[in-house]
């Protein structure tokens, strides 16, 4: 229950800046590679989902973690943008994969 | 087959002849479902309802979610602070446990939508995806040069107009409020409703009044 109470505090708030983990770990992930290492910013908190690395093997007792919505602006994603410099990318995060930038 | 000579004179099972054999997947998803049903987990009509309720959804849902949000400014706030609930309101339930984020399209910012992993789209509104949305070159692409991939399907973004990509990768889904479009005042929301594409909706184009109707009058 305490471990509950825990997870369902986020560890982000929006505005936060924020890297995505550079990592490359086995089995089931929903964190594309065009963003690991990347840096961007909180977007919005969301709830807390199951999570896809533990679900992805039957394991979902107690598996719920915090996701978000994550802003990255292009030029920091693709050194060659060639789209205007206020143009973003948002996408869904789950906190394991975010670090304070 | 260099063992099967004998005379085509019989049917041999699930080999059709209009069909070709079941692949990996179809026998998997077979076997899985054969399995689930003998375990007592699922029933054969609980399957048969789901698919129905998949089939049941078309993009003319999230054109009335539009249309609606269009004419009714309340509403409209409803559907941006809270997409699931606003579509709710008028009978469009989330059936697949997903939750429903609009974005809506301004003079100054363009919304378009993708799931980089896979295929993740707004079917509780929408219905099934397009092939093209489903299409790596689409996938990889639009999250990198959008305004190129944009004006392939004839939508050119003006420069000074933001853009932004969301990639639908996990438990979100994504629906585009387009821009109403000028000289459409004069419209029932009925008639909007008739304007709105499912490609305005994923954000991969904009509404537009038939070619030749008057603009303001009905046509």
């Amino acid at each position: 229950m305490a471990a509950a109470t825990q997870a369902s505090r986020p560890a982000f708030r929006v505005g936060d800046r924020i890297r995505i983990s550079d990592r490359t770990p086995v089995g089931h992930y929903r964190t594309p590679m065009y963003v690991r290492g990347k840096t961007g910013h909180i977007e919005r908190v969301l709830d807390l989902f199951l999570d896809p690395e533990a679900e992805g093997y039957g394991r979902n007792e107690g598996a719920e973690i915090r996701l978000y919505r994550v802003r990255f602006k292009q030029r920091d994603l693709w050194p060659d943008y060639t789209g205007g410099p206020e143009d973003e990318l948002q996408i869904e995060m789950y906190e394991p994969w975010l670090e304070r930038a | 087959m260099s063992d099967h000579d004998h005379d085509h004179d019989h049917e041999h099972p699930g080999t059709a002849k209009d069909e070709a054999l079941p692949g990996y997947y179809a026998i998997l998803e077979i076997s899985v479902r054969e399995l689930l049903t003998e375990a007592g987990l699922i029933t054969a009509d609980e399957h048969r309802r789901q698919i129905e309720i998949l089939d049941s959804r078309s993009p003319a849902l999230g054109a009335k979610v539009v249309a609606r949000a269009w004419v009714d400014p309340a509403y409209k706030a409803r559907l941006l602070a809270d997409g699931s609930a606003a579509c709710e309101e008028l009978g469009v339930t989330m059936y697949d446990n997903t939750r429903l984020i609009v974005h809506e399209n301004t003079d100054e910012l363009h919304n378009v939508v993708v799931c980089t992993l896979c295929s993740c789209y707004p079917r509780p509104v929408l219905g099934l995806p397009p092939d093209w949305y489903k299409n790596k070159q689409y996938r990889a692409r639009v999250v990198k040069e959008p305004r190129a991939v944009l004006k392939e399907f004839g939508t050119v973004i003006p420069e000074g107009v933001e853009i932004h990509v969301h990639d639908s990768n996990a438990n979100m889904r994504y629906l585009i409020l387009p821009q109403r479009p000028a000289g459409s005042e004069k419209l029932t929301e009925a008639e909007l409703a008739g304007l709105v594409t499912r490609d305005a909706m994923i954000g991969v184009t904009t509404v537009k009044l038939p070619v030749g109707a008057s603009p303001g009058g009905r046509s």
